[in-house]
This record gives C-alpha cells, sequence and structure tokens, in this order.
C-alpha cells in the first residue's frame, strides 16, 4: 500500500459530562471529519465515556517544544508573589 | 551532534527516568529507546489484532446470544486496543502501515498463544480465563511504563479487559458445573491452553535478552518469571475452585515461600511456535494480509469519495 492510500490521522477529544471541557483522549485514521468522529465514538465511547466528540486533524496539532521548555515556564516559576501562600496574613483573619 | 552532547542528553534522559518523570513524543530518547518501543508497542498491537481470529471462529456458533452478544464486544474491545497501540507506536515516528506490512512478511512477531487453534466453545472460556488474565498481568504494570502514550493506552486497555477475564471465568464455571460431557469440554480447554499460557510471559529470565535494559529504562517492571509465578499463584486457586485440575503433576504448593512451584516448561515448542511452526502460524498471517489486500479497493474508495465531497463543498 502506497503512502497516498493512507488515510489522514485525527485527533480525538472528548467531553466525558455537561460542565466538563473536552479533554484528549488518543487518535485515529479516517477519510473526513465526519467519520473521524463516527470512528471516535466507536473506539473511545464504548462504555459512556463521552457525551460529546470534538476530531481535529493532527497536521493541525502546532506543538511547542520540549527543549524550549526553560525559556517558556521559567518566568512562571521565579513569580511566586502570584501564588496566595507568598502573604502572610495573622491567624485570627479568617475568610482570605 | 556530537557524541559529548549525546552522552549528556542520554544521561538526563535516565535522570527522568530514575525520577519517575514521564516521557512524551517530542522529547529527546535515544534510539535504541525509541527502537525498542517500536517493536514492543507494535508487536503488543499485532498481537491484540491477530488476537480476534481465534475468538472470531466462534461468534456464529456462541450457544446462545447473551455468549454472542458478549463474544462479539470482547472482539470489538481488541481491535479498538490494537487501535490504540498502532497509534502509540505513530508518535514514535513508525509508519503505521510500514508496522503491518512487517507483520504480514513474517519480520514482526506477535504473542506465540494465537498460533493455538480454538477447537471447542470451552476454549473460548480458557482464553478469556487464562490468555486474557495472563495479558493483564503483564499490562497492569505496562500503567506505569516510562513512555507517556503507551502508559496511557495501558490504562484504557486494562479497564476494558478485566471483563474479558471475567466473562471467560464464567463460560468455565458454567461448562465445569454441567453435565460431565461440558465438564470433561472444559478440562480439555485448560489441559491445552495451560502451557501455552504460561509460555506466554517469554523465556526464563536467564534467556531473556531485553529485559535488563527495558527495566533499567522502566519500560519493564518486572521480569518474565516474576510475573509468571504471579500469574500460577492466582490461577491455580481459582481452577480448583470450579474442579478443574491444572494440567502439571509436578504442580505443588510451597508452605515456606507461600508460592506453588511448577513442573518443566517444553521451551522447545515455545520457540518452535515462535518460528513460524505452530498449528495456526500459517492461517493467521494470511488472514491478516488478505484482510489487508482485499480491504484495499474499500480504503481507496473511501479516500476519493471524501475527496469528491470536498470538491463538491468547495464548489457550493
Amino acid at each position: 500500500m502506497s503512502n497516498k492510500d493512507n488515510w489522514p490521522l485525527w485527533e480525538v477529544f472528548i467531553r466525558s459530562k455537561q460542565g466538563l471541557n473536552h479533554k484528549h483522549v488518543g487518535s485515529l485514521r479516517a477519510v473526513d471529519a465526519e467519520m473521524a468522529v463516527e470512528n471516535a465514538r466507536d473506539v473511545y465511547t464504548r462504555r459512556s465515556e463521552g457525551i460529546s466528540i470534538w476530531v481535529v486533524e493532527s497536521n493541525n496539532v502546532f506543538a511547542s517544544d520540549p527543549s524550549e521548555a526553560p525559556e517558556l515556564y521559567e518566568p512562571s516559576d521565579s513569580k511566586i508573589y502570584r501564588h496566595p501562600t507568598f502573604y502572610t496574613v495573622p491567624d485570627s483573619i479568617s475568610h482570605m | 551532534m556530537k557524541e559529548q552532547d549525546i552522552a549528556i542528553l542520554e544521561q538526563k534522559f535516565q535522570e527522568k527516568i530514575d525520577n519517575d518523570i514521564k516521557i512524551e513524543p517530542n522529547d529527546w530518547m535515544p534510539d535504541a529507546y525509541r527502537n525498542t518501543l517500536i517493536r514492543q508497542i507494535s508487536q503488543h498491537a499485532h498481537s491484540e489484532i491477530v488476537g480476534m481470529l481465534p475468538e472470531g471462529n466462534w461468534i456464529t456458533r456462541a450457544p446462545n446470544l447473551r455468549r454472542k452478544a458478549v463474544l462479539l464486544a470482547k472482539v470489538q474491545d481488541e481491535a479498538g486496543h490494537g487501535l490504540y497501540l498502532y497509534s502509540a507506536t505513530e508518535t514514535l515516528g513508525a509508519d503505521r502501515e510500514q508496522t503491518i506490512d512487517d507483520l504480514h512478511s513474517g519480520v514482526a512477531k506477535y504473542s506465540s498463544i494465537f498460533n493455538y487453534p480454538t477447537l471447542s466453545w470451552a476454549d473460548m472460556g480458557a482464553v478469556g480465563w487464562l490468555v486474557d488474565g495472563a495479558a493483564i498481568m503483564n499490562q497492569v504494570p505496562l500503567c506505569r511504563c516510562s513512555y507517556g502514550p503507551y502508559a496511557r493506552a495501558m490504562v484504557r486497555v486494562c479497564k476494558e479487559e478485566s471483563f474479558h477475564q471475567r466473562q471467560g471465568f464464567e463460560i468455565m464455571m458454567k461448562l465445569a458445573a454441567g453435565t460431565p460431557e461440558q465438564k470433561e469440554m472444559a478440562q480439555d480447554a485448560l489441559n491445552r491452553f495451560w502451557w501455552p499460557a504460561i509460555m506466554m510471559f517469554g523465556p526464563n529470565d536467564a534467556e531473556s535478552k531485553h529485559t535488563a535494559q527495558s527495566m533499567k529504562w522502566k519500560i519493564k517492571r518486572h521480569t518474565n518469571d516474576e510475573l509468571r509465578q504471579q500469574f500460577i499463584d492466582v490461577t491455580v486457586p481459582q481452577a480448583e475452585l470450579i474442579g478443574l485440575t491444572i494440567p502439571d503433576p509436578l504442580l505443588k504448593f510451597n508452605e515456606a515461600t507461600g508460592h506453588y512451584e511448577h513442573g518443566p516448561i517444553d521451551w522447545d515448542e515455545f520457540w518452535e511456535v515462535v518460528k513460524g511452526n505452530g498449528p495456526c502460524n500459517k492461517d493467521r498471517v494470511d488472514a491478516r494480509r488478505k484482510a489487508k489486500e482485499n480491504g484495499l479497493w474499500v480504503r481507496q474508495a473511501a479516500l476519493a469519495h471524501a475527496e469528491k465531497k470536498k470538491l463538491r463543498k468547495q464548489a457550493s
């Protein structure tokens, strides 16, 4: 089978119940979005795992580079004053 | 990349593994780690897919509608498990079709257990109880494997597989409590599947060439012999409970160790089946090859139809 016969790869996101966000669960192959949703239904929701499905063609996912992680995430690590525990308040204070 | 740089990357990689930090698809990893995973995960995927054949054999002859619905659901699960695993190999940069072609050309292996025939309905019981039981024993530690996508796939697989083992045991239990002929059928299935099932854990530790490295990489968490022992220890009492006899005259419980001791395993048979000379090796691979070849026009037609639909949508 030549490469041109390969079906595109899709990433599947499932909302497990109303009120929760869609979460990545895996991937599958399908010729188009409709088939990807049908296949996702069969593969990823056989045991009531979901009530809503998103599919995105994997080609369209742009991922951050793990080797750039230090530069990307260092600023958030160094700004500890963004967390409530940075501040001291008297023990007698409640509701804060 | 310079050799020195690779040495530093390798050291950092091993530190992550030692600290139980998962490796994800885009992270740097040694080629040998990547290749080991592609080999192991694709062979695991092939086992799920080839494993559908011995059970698919009985779908049309299941004794009643309940059993038929259950068997269909189980075989459908195995297809899903194959898909999760092929997807995991793709995250490592493997070409899925190539891994499948490797199965068909004999380059890639799959679990030898599926090269044994399923001769009676009781075999559906023995396969669920013993084969899925042994698979679960192998797969539960893989949920903690160092490679993220493999570990996540295994969590799903293990969740789904627990019903597989229970439905198999239920079949055996029913037959064992049935007429003398039914009980004999169950015993016969146990006799044929016991030894192949305990061989599923692979060669003895001393003979297993991949174990040490795989344990250092935390792909594997227990040795073959540890898992085999665990399987025997939990399964023997289950057989006793339903009045079936494990076909091993040397099997005995060692009070001091708290473990069962078993008779010698016929490793010549194991290696013969691995080499392709088991009772069904040729049938299994032929069936998979035929499925791919005969399905090609369907896959091409679906792709052509999708293209046409897209063009029509663009035009309107």
